[in-house]
This record gives C-alpha cells, sequence and structure tokens, in this order.
C-alpha cells in the first residue's frame, strides 16, 4: 500500500514536471513567433514534452534510489525529475548554458547525471542495452542495485529492446523495462505498427514477466512497479511494465499533429494523471489547502531552477574541442595566416 | 529520352522548394511504374518529417506509401529483400544519425549484394535520408555523414543541393539498378519551420528528366580559387564567393552532386586553371570527403596545385549549444578566410 509521504512525493514530482513543462514551452516559443523557427529562441533544437506521462515517472522512481540506474528516451524531463536528476543543472543544459548537466554539449535529449545514475538519449530502444549493463554490473558486483529503462511502445518494435529482453531473460539480470504507452508513435498510432495491444506481451516470448497498466494512474503504476522492481532486487529476474499514458502534446514541439483525429487529443485532455492524483490524494485525507501547498512548492522551485539557468554563462567556443578523443585542430597542419574561428594553436 | 531539351533551372518560371521537387519525382515515378514503393517512418499520414513525401499519401494510399514500425533493420532489411526480387522501393532512413540501426542490412545486404552474386543480383533501391545540422539538434540527429556513406563500396551517393537537381537526381536514383543513397540536408528543404537559405528554391522543369550520376555543376566560374563542396554548404560557398569578387578574389565553386561516382574531371580541370583548392565540407575533418578530394587533386594535378586547403567539421561529436554548433559548423565565413589565406 502507498503511504501518505510517498503519495505527496509523487504529486510533488508530477506537478514539478508538468509546470516545468510549460514553463520550457514558453521559453522554448519565445524568439519562435510569429514564424516558428526551430533554430531560434532561447531553447533551440527539438523539444519533446512529456505532459501526460508523468503518472509513470512518478510511480516507477518512487521504488529507486540514487544508486539505481535510470535509461531514458527522447521524452525524458518527467522521468529526470522523479530520478532527482539535478534540476537547475538540467535546466541549464536545456538552455544550453556552460553550467549544465553536459556543459551544454548533450541539450534536452542528452541528459546525463551520474550522481543519481540517469541518462537519457535520442535513438529509438538505445537506452535498453545500456540499462542491462548497468544491471549486469549490480549483479556482477553483488550489489542489490536494479536498473530501469524507460521506452514509448513506438520502441518495442526495435531490434535493441528485443536483444535486451533476451539477453536479460537468459541472464537473469535486475532489470526493469517500463513501456510508456501514449498510443503514438510521431504520427503512427498503434495498431499500425503492432499487432499485439498489450506491448507487456513481448515479455512473454522470452519467458519473463510482464505485465501492463491500463489506468493512467500513479498509485496503480506505483503498486505494479513494487513488484517487478522487488523482483529485480530480489533477485528474481527482470520484467516488462507496459503503463497506459497519454500525449497532451505534440510528438515534439512544432508538430501540426494533422495526422491526429480531435477526439484522440481531446480524450488525452481529458484524462489527466495529474487530476486523477489529486483525487487520489484527498480520498487519502489531503485538504485542498495540502495540494495547493505542494503545487505552489514545486512552481517555485522550477521558477527558481529556470531563473538561475538563463543566468547562466553559455559556453566558450573552444569547448567544443574538448570532452573528446581527437585529432583535434591543434594538430591540424599550420597554414599561413589562415584566420579560422578559433584553436588555431593561437595561445601556445 | 530529351535530356539535351530539358530547360535549366533559370530558363523556368515555376519556382519549387527542394521536398516539392522530390516529391514530384517520386510522384512521377510512381505513376509509370508500380513496383515503385515507399517505406519509413511517418512518410504517411505525416508526409515525411522534413516533406519528402508530402502529399504521396492521398494520391498513393497507404499500400504504396508505408508507415513502418520502428524497426529499421527489418525495413531496410526488406526493401533490400523487395528489389532482389526487381522491385524500387524508396526507402526513408529519418534521419541519416540512425544508420547505426540498420547498418548491417545497408553495407553488407543492398550494398555488396551485386557484387557477391557476380553481378547475377541487383538491388535497384533508393534509400533517402535526412542529413546536416544547423539547428542545434546535437550529436544524434545532425551528422551528415557523406564519407561514411561514400567509403564503404557498392553504393552511389547523391547530395543535391537544390531543387532543380532534387528533381532530375531523384529520378535518376529510382531508375538506377543500383542501391542509391539520396542525402538531402534538412536546411534545403524549404520547411516552413526551418527558413531554407537564398538558392535551393529554383525553377524546376514539369515534365520528367534525369541527372546523370558523376557530373558535378560548375555554379560560378572563377580564376583563382577553385571551392569544391556539396549539400548546404554550396550556397555558403557561393555566399563566400561573392565576398571575395568584391575584393578582387574569383573564385570557381563546385557544386559535386554526387560523392560516387565523383566527377574527379571536373575537379581537376579547375584546379588545373586556378592552382588552388579548397574543399569546404559540413562532414567530419578526417578520413572524408575533404581529404578525398585533396588526395584526387595531388594525384591528378600535382604539377599545377599551388596551394591547398580544407574548411571542414572538426572531429568531434556534434555539440548541442548554439555558440558551440556555430563553431563546428564550417561558416561561410570561414570559407572567405581559407580562400584568401591562400590566395594571397
Ligand atoms: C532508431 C530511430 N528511429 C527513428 C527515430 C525517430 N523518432 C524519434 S521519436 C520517434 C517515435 C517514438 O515513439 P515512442 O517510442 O512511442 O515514444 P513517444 O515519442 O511516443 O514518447 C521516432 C520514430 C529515432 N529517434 N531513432
Ligand atoms: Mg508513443
Amino acid at each position: 500500500m502507498v503511504g501518505h509521504n510517498t503519495l505527496q512525493q509523487m504529486y510533488k514530482e508530477m506537478v514539478t514536471a508538468r509546470y516545468y513543462e510549460e514553463r520550457l514551452q514558453e521559453e522554448y516559443l519565445e524568439g519562435k513567433q510569429p514564424a516558428f523557427d526551430i533554430s531560434a529562441g532561447p531553447i533551440p533544437g527539438e523539444l519533446h514534452l512529456a505532459a501526460g506521462h508523468e503518472a509513470s515517472g512518478a510511480g516507477v522512481c518512487a521504488h529507486l534510489r540514487d544508486s539505481d540506474t535510470v535509461t531514458a528516451p527522447h521524452r525524458p524531463h518527467h522521468v529526470a525529475i522523479s530520478k532527482g536528476v539535478d534540476l537547475e543543472r538540467m535546466t541549464a543544459e536545456i538552455f544550453g548554458r556552460e553550467t549544465g548537466l553536459s556543459k551544454g554539449k548533450g541539450g534536452h535529449m542528452h541528459l546525463y547525471d551520474p550522481e543519481v545514475n540517469f541518462a537519457c538519449s535520442g535513438i529509438i530502444a538505445q537506452g535498453c542495452p545500456p540499462a542491462v549493463g548497468a544491471a549486469l554490473t549490480a549483479k556482477k558486483r553483488n550489489t542489490d542495485d536494479v536498473a530501469v529503462a524507460f521506452l514509448g511502445e513506438g520502441a518495442i518494435s526495435q531490434g535493441a529492446f528485443l536483444e535486451s529482453l533476451n539477453l536479460a531473460a537468459v541472464q537473469e539480470l535486475p532489470v526493469v523495462f517500463v513501456i510508456e504507452d501514449n498510443d503514438w508513435a510521431i504520427s503512427m498510432p498503434k495498431e499500425r505498427v503492432t499487432d499485439v495491444e498489450d506491448g507487456s506481451r513481448r515479455a512473454w516470448g522470452f519467458d519473463m514477466h510482464g505485465e501492463r497498466v491500463d489506468a493512467d494512474d500513479a498509485v496503480t503504476v506505483y503498486e505494479a512497479a513494487e513488484d517487478a522492481i522487488g523482483r529485480a532486487r530480489d533477485g528474481n529476474g527482470p520484467s516488462v511494465l507496459e503503463v497506459q499514458v497519454h500525449r497532451r502534446m505534440g510528438h515534439f514541439m512544432g508538430d501540426p499533429e494533422s495526422y491526429r483525429p480531435d477526439e484522440d487529443v481531446e480524450r488525452a485532455q481529458r484524462r489527466d494523471c495529474i487530476t486523477r492524483m489529486e483525487t487520489r490524494l484527498r480520498e487519502h485525507g489531503f485538504e485542498e489547502a495540502d495540494l495547493e501547498g505542494i503545487r505552489e512548492g514545486a512552481h517555485e522551485r522550477v521558477d527558481e531552477a529556470i531563473e538561475w539557468a538563463k543566468d547562466q554563462p553559455e559556453p566558450e567556443p573552444e569547448a567544443t574541442y574538448e570532452d573528446v578523443f581527437t585529432n583535434s585542430p591543434d594538430d591540424w597542419p599550420e597554414r599561413p595566416s589562415r584566420e579560422v574561428t578559433a584553436t588555431d594553436g593561437g595561445e601556445e | 529520352m530529351a535530356q539535351a531539351e530539358t530547360p535549366s533551372a533559370s530558363e523556368i518560371d515555376r519556382e519549387l522548394t527542394m521536398s516539392r521537387a522530390m516529391v514530384e519525382a517520386i510522384a512521377h515515378e510512381m505513376r509509370e511504374d508500380e513496383e515503385v514503393f515507399v517505406m519509413g517512418e511517418d512518410v504517411a499520414d505525416y508526409g515525411g518529417i522534413f516533406d519528402s513525401t508530402q502529399g504521396l499519401l492521398e494520391e498513393f494510399g497507404h499500400d504504396r506509401i508505408m508507415d513502418v514500425p520502428i524497426s529499421e533493420t527489418a525495413f531496410m532489411g526488406a526493401g533490400v529483400g523487395a528489389a532482389m526480387q526487381g522491385m524500387r522501393p524508396v526507402c526513408e532512413l529519418m534521419f541519416a544519425d540512425f544508420f547505426g540501426v540498420c547498418m548491417d542490412q545497408l553495407y553488407n545486404n543492398m550494398a555488396k549484394t551485386t557484387y557477391m552474386s557476380g553481378g547475377s543480383v541487383s538491388v535497384p533501391m533508393t534509400l533517402m535520408t535526412a542529413v546536416g545540422g544547423t539547428y542545434n539538434d546535437a550529436a544524434q540527429h545532425s551528422q551528415t555523414l557523406y564519407g561514411t556513406f561514400a567509403h564503404l563500396p557498392g553504393m552511389k551517393v547523391v547530395v543535391p543541393s537544390n531543387a532543380y537537381d532534387a528533381k532530375g537526381l531523384m529520378h535518376t536514383a529510382i531508375r538506377d539498378n543500383d542501391p542509391v543513397v539520396y542525402m538531402f540536408h534538412k536546411r534545403l528543404m524549404g520547411l516552413a519551420w526551418m527558413p531554407a537559405p537564398e538558392g535551393p528554391k529554383t525553377g524546376v522543369p514539369e515534365e520528367r528528366y534525369e541527372i546523370p550520376f558523376g557530373e558535378a555543376d560548375v555554379k560560378r566560374e572563377g580564376e583563382d580559387a577553385t571551392i569544391v563542396t556539396l549539400g548546404l554548404h554550396v550556397h555558403r560557398a557561393l555566399e563566400a564567393a561573392e565576398g571575395l569578387a568584391e575584393d578582387g578574389i574569383d573564385a570557381e565553386v563546385i557544386d559535386l552532386r554526387t560523392l560516387v561516382p565523383l566527377d574527379t574531371e571536373t575537379v581537376l580541370e579547375s584546379v588545373r586553371k586556378t592552382g588552388r583548392l579548397i574543399v569546404v565540407d559540413e562532414d567530419y575533418h578526417s578520413y572524408g570527403v575533404s581529404g578525398e578530394l585533396i588526395a584526387r587533386a595531388t594525384e591528378g594535378a600535382l604539377e599545377d596545385l599551388e596551394a591547398v586547403d580544407r574548411v571542414t567539421a572538426p572531429d568531434t561529436p556534434i555539440p548541442y549549444s548554439r555558440p558551440l554548433e556555430n563553431e563546428f559548423q564550417p561558416s561561410t565565413d570561414d570559407i572567405a578566410a581559407a580562400v584568401r589565406s591562400i590566395t594571397q
């Protein structure tokens, strides 16, 4: 059973993630008006928002500690927040600042926080094998740490996922694959790309435990995840957990969504996991003022993180050549009086 | 074929974006040949993330404009298999960066089958893929990988820089009996959300025409230096050449258009005239297109070469933050500076 503090913590994470993304959306669109130009504004590039996915991150990560590993896909913010990723430095990273988690090199799809063993990346199902590797490490080192790979329902047709299931199963590794089923992979509805409605059944083919949570509800997710993560931690092997979530936004900012029926958008808007969570909290005796207090605290924390991030310096161009083992331009042959942009060996 | 009679871009009033020109060619080939079809992610209802299949679903339906699962190994390999049966699939890899999840099918199967079968099996498949950066999409969504694909034998590699070429090269690609990798730069497509520079939108004839592979295009004639480039950087090189002209430096600009086959002769001819070669490439610095072009120039025109240089991306993954990506990307100013330094 979910306790009072856990409920409060999960709600806090969910409203933090939701408000965080509302603020990111505002910042992202600034400078992209009136005409949307992906490379303009304080946050350039792609931005995949996870509004409607919060129950999954909160319900699963409630069972994790810092030493447990999480890999997430291109839609990472809610998971990162629930895993306890440094919010200030994550925000600075999204704004491309020097003090960001990756010094501005990664951006929102490539967030790494080794303090809490979190990483995400932009190639579909790419995080599955590394999660298996983290689980393998836990087994070899005899710790009771676990690993969790988050992925979308579109990603479960990818070889990297299916091969990971098999490897994890045959090695009996402490890893859980969490499928966030939001019904869509960009413009492709689930039924166009798989005949198996319940993605967790992919596990059965590997003789692995698989379970689906139909309700977009953090408490139900919490209970199912308790089972899956407990199984991994106790040395009883991997499992797959599929969670129904909803995509409240386009695939990425700027997605015209002309492929998506209006009713589907409306359904996703109506079926809000945060509203559902508030009902849960009330059932557990929380007062309106309690909820309001949690929300205010979350908003304040987000606003502070964004203010802090926007004050941070941009990286120096020279940083381009750091953090990689490479033939740097410093080693390129000297050419007479060539004024290249930087690191031409001038300061040596 | 009425090749010789096809008017050039400047003789045509009807201007198209590069994406419209590509779509027009694909649609034309699909009308003429039942065996041409399109497979990819988000190619049907979305019309391609970069508009490369926009409008095709309405005319041809889901049977021929096929959305497929995110299973690149399976659908690229299926493209190879269908092509081995004689069909002419156009398979889209949404970003060239995703080649990693299906490279075995591409380079061990698509590229090698004709050779390994002693020429008894051909693979008339077109692999269409988006390349390039300049919009802060970071290390996994911004690469061009020109050199990677051109390095591996068995694939023709095509890189249009404008709508006119995009259409003609697409016709040639689909009709070609060998596998063709058709790499289009996102920044050139004319997307509403990613403004293109001046240049890629050109006059495009309505009729079918082919642009033969292995014919580079001299975009600007000049006497003092030869700038060889491709894709987005054709436009940056032309812009640099304009600026240089004001200072009395007369640069020739060559658009390679295809990397495999490579039109070495046009490059050598130009280098023999100017004596100076600058290769501009958005791909990584080492072991790639720039090194190859300079090697060919030294092999073929050593005695005429007074100076060479290259303006490329560095050998680092592509950083996200704007100041870093600007540093990474070869700019118009970088090109102009390089030309100045070797013509002084
Ligand atoms: C290997 C690979 N193929 C394609 C893509 C492009 N892509 C990015 S997100 C996405 C859809 C993913 O759908 P899903 O896994 O359901 O996650 P969601 O976006 O719905 O959260 C695709 C096809 C990619 N990043 N990597
Ligand atoms: Mg999805």
